[in-house]
Formats: structure tokens, sequence, C-alpha cells
């Protein structure tokens, strides 16, 4: 049993190798994700002026250091006078959240299922599961999210939900792999033959040992998850008005960007950022979580 | 031919899976009889409706019909365009496969130079300059990128027009904007797939019988590294269809992406189902290609 | 590049040190100042443990060092020339035709991609570019019947999967004779073969030695091997030539500790298994070698005077070099 590593442990060890491991990406990453989260928790108290408040007079402000702009509308103005920056903070909420809740919806059921997959691997219940994988990812997410949207009326819980049930395949298919070769550990034969029972055995010994990486790749899912939100938004499919995303203004922005750029540009600039940093943490954490799944490790034999 | 036969066999079971859970999506959301009768319509209109469209049916009894309608190429009528929905779909297919097509040339054009360069200049400006930019091409939004596209040229620098397909100027911007992504995520697999090849022996064996550093490259080393891509491909594939959709709205590209759109929003059931189904079959076809080529490419494979 | 005098070696390395650097750290030194000749016909034997070198000599000889790798100083003199001051493309036309290698791993030495005979014919191509396809893949056939190469024509249309280990390594050896090469470098080329199998191959390259007057560096971390097939023997450790003599002088007075360390490690067909003794600890770590005498913290005959003092490279007797501050005396290596 010595060579189990209990979590706690490696949560210690992660704690250190925090410290050590800290690239210039990493930080970056792990910095601008913060900085998105304060910003989206403490938005109402932060923003210059009201998100939700049309002035006609003020419509299409361009940004400060343009003709015709003025400082209180540092990025400039929409097309019914709204303010774009605090626009953009607000932006910020709906993102986090679907990217949170449904990769937590998704891993959810994707580890559940990876666990008894790979756990059973190879018996009917393996067989069925990942049949059900392989007629998942046949199909593009968006166009499965498409689909359930025309049964659901569209809105925030709606996509969250959505996005959620129709992304878990990726992950079942990652944590049926991991399992396969854990099971396979000197440890967890011998539990078996201590006649552990299942549950204990995936529970105390191999849902630990495939946490790290799972975690590194709903990470990243987050990301495709703020994507996948920002597609349908813009596609006018996702959250409605009047709540604020990034998608949903980019679509107004579009109408008038032969005019006004701006009202385009900042949305899409501000969920390339957000993705960007998410994806540095991400690949970040894998460096530290999961040395073996580090890409590109240099080699130099003798 | 018999993994062939196997893949082939593979399939089915996905498919029914896939049409199961269509099928099941629309029974739960669909009323097609409130949107087939006028508002004013009486319970018994209703009932009798009903009953003649088979939907007093219990639910498998329904999904048998409805696949032995798909069987013999029934998908439905539109009631949108009171046309064969099957029919609507193929007609708009061509421009959306096109398109998608279009936008994986533009990624192995793209990606394939870039990344063997990122790899022989390993840990230098170029290379850290290459990586950087596939990864800011992953993480933008392709209606953004689209957009960006449109604002630089098409309203700035009027070169490329901005919608439609009429011309092969049309295509220009629509695929380098659903091409970008892939590009990104090939360009790091190229990379990654040449610096791995470049370290194994046959290389240094291609070397020390005095041949080329340019063959060397071209010969030992990108043949090997095309394997891991021709796989990539077969694996983005979906995201490359699911891409187009949001692309197609950017670009009034007339493909299928915005079929489905409008029958998204006019709740146009028959519509939405034949063309997950026909994406879906499209998505299995492209994996078997990429499995054969793959086969064909690789001799360890082909001759086992 | 004809008519070679017979009085200059065919190759002779200088004082050659080669350093490897990794991103922007201090610079390792692998090959640290060795010297050795190769006369024309002649087997000369590099032994050591990995990491002593003993490779990256002979890939600074080829002129196929890893990036990172580079010669700091010496020479190396291929039949008089110095071939270190050649331009890329220069050293190039020297490989295959002059000079050419074989690698350790047949399994992965070969292009997975490609047929048998097109990576013959890709060697054979490039020293006689002006030959027919016809003529050029008769050659390739040819080969392969050189190198003892059963039902060679169906070989040549395989692929390298399609082939045992044995047969991949003959392929090679096929390969590296394409340019008629006056040197051939052997980096360990039975070591991943059966017992079986490495007795042919050592033979076939003993042959070709003895049949065209190809002079080899073999290079291996077998010492038993090296008794059949070399004259003349360099072991090296940690980056230095700590021994070197013929073949017959070293297995009769090994005077190294490493030397003999390696020889009681050796199995012998009439010892028993449990009677090896490996040689204890592990290679020195190059980047943080010790100061003194490098074998020093392993050597069972250690003194005092070994820590402080780098031994040079004596020569005892004639054609018999030593790098040990007191050699060991005879007999050592038969008492218990």
């Amino acid at each position: 049993m010595k060579h189990k590593i209990s979590f706690s442990k490696q949560l210690k060890n992660i704690g250190s190798r925090i410290l050590e491991l800290s690239t210039p990406l990493g930080m970056i990453g792990l910095i601008t994700v913060s900085i998105i989260v304060i910003l989206a928790i403490i938005a109402p108290w932060v923003v210059p002026h009201d998100p939700f408040s049309m002035d006609a007079t003020k419509r299409l402000t361009p940004p400060f250091w343009m003709d015709g702009g003025s400082s209180t509308y540092i990025l400039g103005t929409d097309h019914v006078g709204r303010d774009l920056l605090s626009r953009l903070i607000y932006g910020s909420r709906v993102s986090l959240l679907v990217g949170l809740l449904s990769v937590l919806i998704a891993g959810i059921i994707g580890l559940f299922l990876g666990l008894l997959s790979g756990y059973f691997g190879g018996s009917w219940i393996d067989q069925s599961i990942m049949r059900v994988v392989d007629a998942m990812l046949a199909i593009p997410t968006l166009l499965l999210v498409l689909v359930a949207i025309v049964v659901f009326e569209p809105g925030l819980v709606t996509l969250i939900l959505v996005i959620g049930l129709t992304s878990w395949a990726q992950y079942t298919r990652l944590v049926r792999g991991e399992v396969l070769s854990v099971k396979e550990r000197e440890f967890v034969q011998s539990a078996k033959t201590l006649g552990a029972s299942n549950t204990h055995i995936i529970s105390k010994h191999i849902l630990p040992n495939v946490l790290s990486s799972f975690i590194v790749v709903a990470t990243i899912g987050i990301a495709t998850a703020i994507m996948t939100e920002s597609s349908l938004s813009f596609l006018g499919l996702g959250v409605q008005p009047p709540d604020i995303t990034w998608g949903s203004m980019l679509n107004d922005g579009r109408n008038y960007i032969a005019t006004s750029w701006w009202i385009a540009t900042f949305p899409g600039l501000a969920i390339t950022v957000t993705v960007l940093a998410i994806t540095f943490l991400g690949d970040w954490l894998r460096d530290i979580l999961d040395p073996k799944l580090k890409k590109g490790g240099d080699d130099d034999d003798e | 031919m018999g993994y062939l036969k196997r893949s082939l066999l593979q399939i089915i079971p996905s498919l029914l899976i896939l049409t199961l859970i269509v099928f099941a999506l629309v029974y739960v959301a669909g009323d097609p009889v409130s949107q087939m009768l006028p508002e004013n319509a009486t319970a018994e209109d209703r009932a009798i409706l009903t009953e003649a469209l088979g939907l007093d049916e219990p639910f498998h009894i329904q999904y048998l019909q409805y696949l032995g309608d798909m069987i013999r190429g029934d998908f439905g009528t539109s009631y949108q365009y009171q046309e064969p929905a099957l029919e609507l779909v193929t007609e708009r297919l061509a421009a959306t496969l096109t398109l998608s097509l279009m936008a994986l040339s533009v990624a192995i054009f793209i990606s394939i130079p870039l990344g063997i360069l990122a790899a022989l200049k390993r840990n230098t400006v170029i290379d850290f300059l290459v990586s950087g930019i596939s990864v800011v091409g992953k993480a933008m939004p392709n209606f953004w990128i689209g957009i960006m596209l449109i604002l630089f040229f098409a309203v700035m620098f009027p070169i490329f027009p901005v919608s439609g397909a009429d011309s092969p100027l049309h295509f220009v911007l629509p695929s380098i904007t659903l091409g970008v992504a892939l590009a990104a995520e090939m360009t790091r697999l190229v990379r990654a797939s040449v610096l791995e090849v470049i370290e194994q022996e046959y290389v240094q064996t291609a070397r020390s019988k005095g041949q080329m550093e340019s063959i060397v490259i071209g010969k030992h080393v990108f043949l090997n590294s095309l394997i891991p891509v021709v796989t990539i491909i077969g694996l983005q594939f979906p995201q490359l269809i699911g891409g187009a959709i949001v692309v197609e709205t950017v670009f009034s590209w007339p493909g299928i992406g915005r079929l489905l759109l409008t029958a998204i929003e006019t709740s146009d059931m028959a519509v939405v189902q034949a063309i997950v189904f026909v994406i879906a079959l499209i998505t299995i076809v492209v994996n078997l290609v990429t499995d054969i080529i793959y086969r064909v490419l690789d001799p360890r494979i082909k001759y086992n | 590049m004809t008519n070679n005098e017979q009085h200059t070696p065919l190759l002779s390395v200088d004082h050659l040190v080669t350093e490897f650097s990794a991103k922007g750290n201090k610079s390792i030194t692998v090959v640290d100042d060795v010297s050795f000749t190769v006369n024309p016909g002649e087997i000369v034997a590099i032994v050591g443990e990995s990491g002593s070198g003993k490779s990256i000599t002979s890939q600074s000889i080829m002129g196929l060092l890893k990036s990172g790798g580079s010669i700091t100083n010496g020479s190396i003199h291929y039949q008089g020339s110095n071939i270190l001051t050649l331009s890329k493309k220069e050293r190039r036309q020297l490989r295959g035709k002059e000079m050419s290698m074989i690698f350790q791993e047949p399994m992965s030495s070969l292009n997975p991609m490609l047929r048998i005979k097109s990576q013959i014919a890709e060697a054979l191509r490039i020293n006689q570019p002006s030959k027919s396809k016809r003529e050029t893949m008769d050659n390739a056939i040819d080969l392969l019947k050189q190198v003892e190469i059963p039902d060679a024509e169906a070989v040549a249309n395989r692929f390298p999967h399609q082939l045992s280990g044995g047969m991949r390594q003959r392929v090679m050896i096929a390969i590296a004779l394409a340019g008629d090469p006056k040197l051939l470098i052997a980096d360990e080329p039975t070591t991943a073969l059966d017992v079986t199998t490495q007795a042919q191959i050592l033979a076939l390259i003993k042959d070709l030695n003895k049949r065209n007057g190809t002079g080899v560096i073999f290079i291996t971390h077998d010492l038993s091997v090296v008794a059949d097939i070399a004259d003349r023997v360099l072991v090296m450790y940690a980056g230095k030539i700590v021994e070197s003599a013929t073949v017959y002088d070293l297995f009769e007075h090994p005077q190294h500790p490493y030397t003999i360390g390696l020889m009681k490690a050796m199995p012998t067909l009439d010892s028993q298994v449990e009677e090896l003794e490996p040689i204890s600890g592990n290679a020195p770590n190059l980047a943080n070698k010790p100061e003194g005498c490098a074998f020093y913290p392993r050597c069972p005959f250690a003194t005092e005077a070994c820590l402080t003092a780098v031994p040079e490279l004596r020569t005892l007797e004639k054609g018999h070099d030593v790098r040990c501050i007191h050699p060991v005396k005879e007999g050592v290596l038969h008492e218990k």
C-alpha cells in the first residue's frame, strides 16, 4: 500500500511546486484569470456606468483617444449609447459562470462514466458507454447544442445545462484511458487481492490518481465552453438580452463594423484574452500536476 | 479490407445512438400539430392530425417508424419550405463542404511550413513567434476573426467582398476565418511531430549516407511526421463543420449553417434532424477516409 | 583522395574535445582530450559504459553531433587532411563515400516508411547519381547478397518492420557499404541482438574488413565482443581514454583498475554467473566530475594520491598506454 499517494500529500507537494515551477506564461495566465474573476465578482461596484442604461444622445461614441471620443466613455459606447467598458466587465460574469458550471456538469458526468467504463474495461458497460461517446464525438458539440436549444427556451440556465450535457464525452474518454492504466498498477491489484470492494478501490485508489490529468483537461474545457457560449450568444441563441455577454455584444457590433469598429472589436478581444489566459493556466497546471503529460520534453542522451 | 468492414460495422451503433438522441429531443420538444394547424383549430382537428401523423403511438413505435422512414431516405418535409428536408440539405451541402475543404487547405498550407520551420529553429525567436501565433490563433473566436477580417480587408482596404459565394474572391475571407483555428492546432502538432521524428536514428542514418540536409528533412523527416497530422485532420473535422455554421452567418454563405439557424428559429424539426444526420454521416466518412490514408501512408499498418 | 601514402594513418584523432551545452547552462565536456589513430584495414575497438563519450567520439568523426554539441579543441585528420576545417558540404561528401556508420538500434535506424531497396538505393545514388535506375537496383541487390541476406530480391521489396533485428542490421551494413567507404564506424552494432545473431554480425564485419581492407572503429560496452574482433582497444571512462593497447596486451596485462573491473564483469564460458562482479557505483556525472582521478570513487585500489592528482596517459610498454598513477601489477585479475 505504500505506493499509494494520498491526495492531501499531493496537494502539499503541489503547493511547494507552484513556487518552484512558476513560469512566466503560467504566471501571466494565473494573474489574468484572477483579475477577470475578481472583476466579474465586484462588477457592480467598479463599473464606471450603468451597463444597461441607454442614452441616444451618446450613441456610437468612439474610444477616448479618437476624434469625438470622451474620457467618460473610455472604450466608447454602443449603438444605443451604453458604456462599452461597463458592459465588457459585466459580460465576464456570464462567460465565467457558463464556463465553470457547464464544465462542472460535464466533468461530473464524464468522470463518473469514465471511471465506470475504465474500471469495467471490456465489459458490456464499457462497450455501451464508449459507443455513446463515439456518437457524441461524431457530431460537432456546437451542433448538438444548437439542436438542444430548439427544444428548450434559450437563456442562461439552458445554456449551462446544454453545454454541460453535450460536452462530457471527451472527459469520459480521457478518464477511461487513465483508469485503464492505473488499474494495472500494483497498489490496485493488491487492494483487489485483499478483497476491497469496487467502490472502495475506485474512490480510494483510482480516483486520486486520475484526478490530476482530469483537472488539467477540465481547465482547458472551461475555455472551450466559453467559446461555445459566445458562439451561441453571437448567433442569438445563447443568453438573451438584457443579460450581457461578449458574444451578443459582438453580434450588436457586427452591423456597425463599417462605422464603429470598437463595438465588435473589444468583446472579441475580451474573449481572446480570457481564453488565452485560461489556456496558459491549464498548460502550466499540466506541468505542475502531471509531468507525464508534459509535451516537447528536452532530451539529451549520452 | 477486413478493417474497412469492421470500421463500418462500428459506425452503425454510433449512428443509431445519434438518431435516438435527436429523436428523443424532438419527441420532448416538438409539437408539430400546433405548428401545422391554424391558431383557431379545434381539439377535434388536433386529435385527427395527431392520429394521422402517428403521434399517438408510444415512443419506441414512433422511433422505429422514424428509423424506417430514414432508411428509405425520407427525413420528412420542411413545413416552412414545403419541400423534402433531405433535399433542402443536400442542395446547400456543396457550399458548406467547399468552405470546409478550402479552410482545410488554408490550414494545411499555413501549418506545415510553419510547423516545420518552428521545429527546425527550435528554441529560437522564430520558434517562439510561431508557437505564440498558434496559441493566439486558437484562442480567437472564429466569428471575431471573420468580423476583424471584414474590418481590415473589406472596410478599411476594400479588397474582398463580404458576403455571398459567387466568385473565387468570395472564398478568401471565409476560408481564412474558418481555417485559422485548425491551422493553429495543426502547426503545434506538426512542430511536435517533426521534433520527435528528427531525433530518430534513421534520420542520422540518412545523414550518414551523405544525403543533403534539405533532402533528409524533405524525404525522411517530413513523410514520417505526416502520419499524426492526418489523424488530427480526421479528429478536428467535426469542429471544422461546427465552425462553418458560425462562419457562414458572418459571411452570409449559402450553406447548411444558415439553413440550420433558420430551421432552429422556426422550429423546423425535419430540417434540423436531416442536417444533424448528414453532418454526422460526413464526419464518419471523413474519419474513415483519414483512417484509410493513414493505413496507406504507414506501411507498418498496411502490411500487418 | 585515392592514392593514400602508406605511412599516414587512415584516421588520426588528436586531442579531441567535444562539449555539449544545454540552453545556456555551462557546457559539459563529453569527450576530453581523446587521441588515437586507425590504420587502413585495422579494427579499433572503443570500450566504455554509456556516458563514457564513446558514441560522441564517433559522432564527432562523422560530423553528426546532435544540436548543442560542438568540437571545441583538437583535430581529426582523415588521410592526412584535417576534416574539421572543411565546409559543411565537403564534410557531407565524405560521409557515405569515405566513412560511414552503423547504429545501435536496427529497429529505429531504418526509415519505417520506405522499402529496403529504396533506402539502399538512396545511398547508392548519392555516390553514383549517373547510374540508371535498373543498375542502382541491381547494385542494391548485390549489396544485400554481400551482407549474406538470403533471398535478397524478396527482402529488397520489404519494409523494415517485416525483417528481424539481425536482418535489419545486415541491411544497415549494406547501406553503410554502398559508398565503398574506407572507414566504417560501428556504434554498438550488436547490442540489441541475441547472441547467435550477434556472432554472425561480428563475423560479417570482420569478413568485410579482411576482404575490402576497410578500417573499422567498433564501439561497444561489452569487452567480450572486443576479444573476437579488434586489433587494438581503447578503454574510455568519463570522456577520457584510460587505457589503450593491442587486444592481446590488454587481455593479458590489463593495467587500469577500470579495465580490470570490466574484465571481471565479463561473463566467460567457464565462469558461473554468480562469480561476475559488476563494478560498484555509477559512472560519474559529467557536469560534476570528481577532482583528481575520475575513477577514484569506484576504484578498489585508490589511494590518497588519487584524490588530488589528475593522472596523465602514460606509455608503460610500447603500444600500451594507461591513465593511472599506480597501474595494477600483474596477477590481480586472477586473485580472488
